[in-house]
């Protein structure tokens, strides 16, 4: 059994509340498009659990066959040091099937950001660091692939098809808290 | 699944063709830490397949010095397909004729299906296994379990190392 090495913490992307039952981290790759299909089905489990539901997203992204993977990821970082990384990180899986830099400026400036310092950014490998310490973390943690879900700390290894990590969280959620379910 | 080769056995050498005109024996890799890793198949139809998994955490690898190979049965023609498609930045050998003997050698081959298990070995610097491991064939194994060997690995050198050293100092 595989298990989450590196906590949650407020070092992450985190959406919903600290006390949820449920935590779920995704390791993704924003030009997978196995992780362009898991945004949708993360989105229809948040709305399906609400405040139950806790959800986090790490960097891993698989850049010798995404060449574009690593910017993406770089201009989600840049957007979270301006309080606007979930918009970003939504914006990219949204326009997966047309993703290039100019359209992750293009994103940048629409949330309000400057296009510019954007650039200088990705030309600068500023966010590169922390994604690599997803990176080795998600290693360390068993992470064999993308998207590749914890819930609560262990690794999810079945299908990740909305029903599939439905009855996983539901069974988790039934080993804490039998009453609820 | 088959029993593969256990810790503190000799990995048995071996040479096989790493591109279609180049030979490789394990033998020419002793004095590092080596990582074999037996797969079934080039050109898995996913992401996230284990050598391109592989490919990117090769620079942790490269920390401990260590050397990857990919091994399957496919043909070294195949192999220079597929590490070009995937960009790979470490060898493949073509465990093809005889199909799938080193595999055999190595515990590792499945015959019902003519292919390899998913098998990893990390060897240590004297050509003896250190860390076996075997995983469901649809299961991709991840990495954690051999970065965790070449860490114990490089661990138990360095206690080795001191030990000597201190009876050398008696």
């Amino acid at each position: 059994m595989s298990v989450l090495k590196v906590p949650v913490s407020s070092n992450d992307h985190i959406q919903g509340d600290e006390h949820a039952l449920v935590t779920l981290v995704e390791y993704g790759d924003y030009e997978c498009p196995h992780c362009g299909r898991a945004y949708h089905i993360v989105k229809a489990l948040q709305k399906h659990y609400g405040p139950q539901l806790r959800f986090v997203f790490r960097n891993f992204p698989l850049t010798q066959i995404h060449p574009l993977a690593e910017p993406a990821a770089e201009a989600a970082e840049f957007a979270g040091t301006h309080k606007r990384f979930w918009e970003m990180h939504d914006g990219i899986y949204e326009n997966q099937d047309r993703l290039s830099v100019r359209i992750l400026s293009e994103m940048a400036e629409r949330l309000g950001l400057t296009a510019e310092r954007l650039r200088d950014a990705l030309a600068d490998h500023e966010f590169e660091p922390r994604i690599r310490k997803d990176f080795q973390g998600g290693v360390r943690s068993g992470v064999n692939g993308t998207p590749t879900f914890f819930i609560n700390d262990v690794r999810h290894d079945g299908l990740y098809e909305f029903k599939d990590l439905v009855s996983a969280i539901d069974a988790r959620m039934l080993q804490l808290k039998p009453d609820v379910a | 699944m088959a029993r593969i080769l256990a810790p503190g056995t000799q990995a048995p050498d071996f040479t096989l063709n790493v591109t279609p005109d180049q030979k490789l024996s394990l033998h020419e890799l002793q004095g590092k830490p080596i990582i074999l890793a037996f797969y079934p198949a080039d050109w898995s139809p996913v992401c996230g397949d284990q050598m391109a998994l592989y490919n990117e955490i090769l620079p942790e690898f490269q920390k401990y010095e260590a050397e990857l190979l990919g091994i399957s049965v496919d043909g070294a023609w195949c192999h220079a397909a597929f590490a070009k498609d995937r960009h790979l930045h470490f060898p493949l050998l073509a465990d093809f004729e005889p199909k799938g003997a080193v595999a055999k050698k190595y515990g590792a081959y499945r015959k019902e299906d003519g292919f390899a298990e998913r098998a990893l070995f990390v060897i240590d610097r004297n050509g003896k296994i250190f860390w076996s491991y075997c995983s469901p064939v649809a299961v991709n194994p991840g990495a954690d379990g051999i970065l965790q060997a070449l860490e114990d690995l490089t661990l138990q050198r360095n206690n080795n190392e001191r030990v000597e050293s201190s009876s050398f100092v008696k």
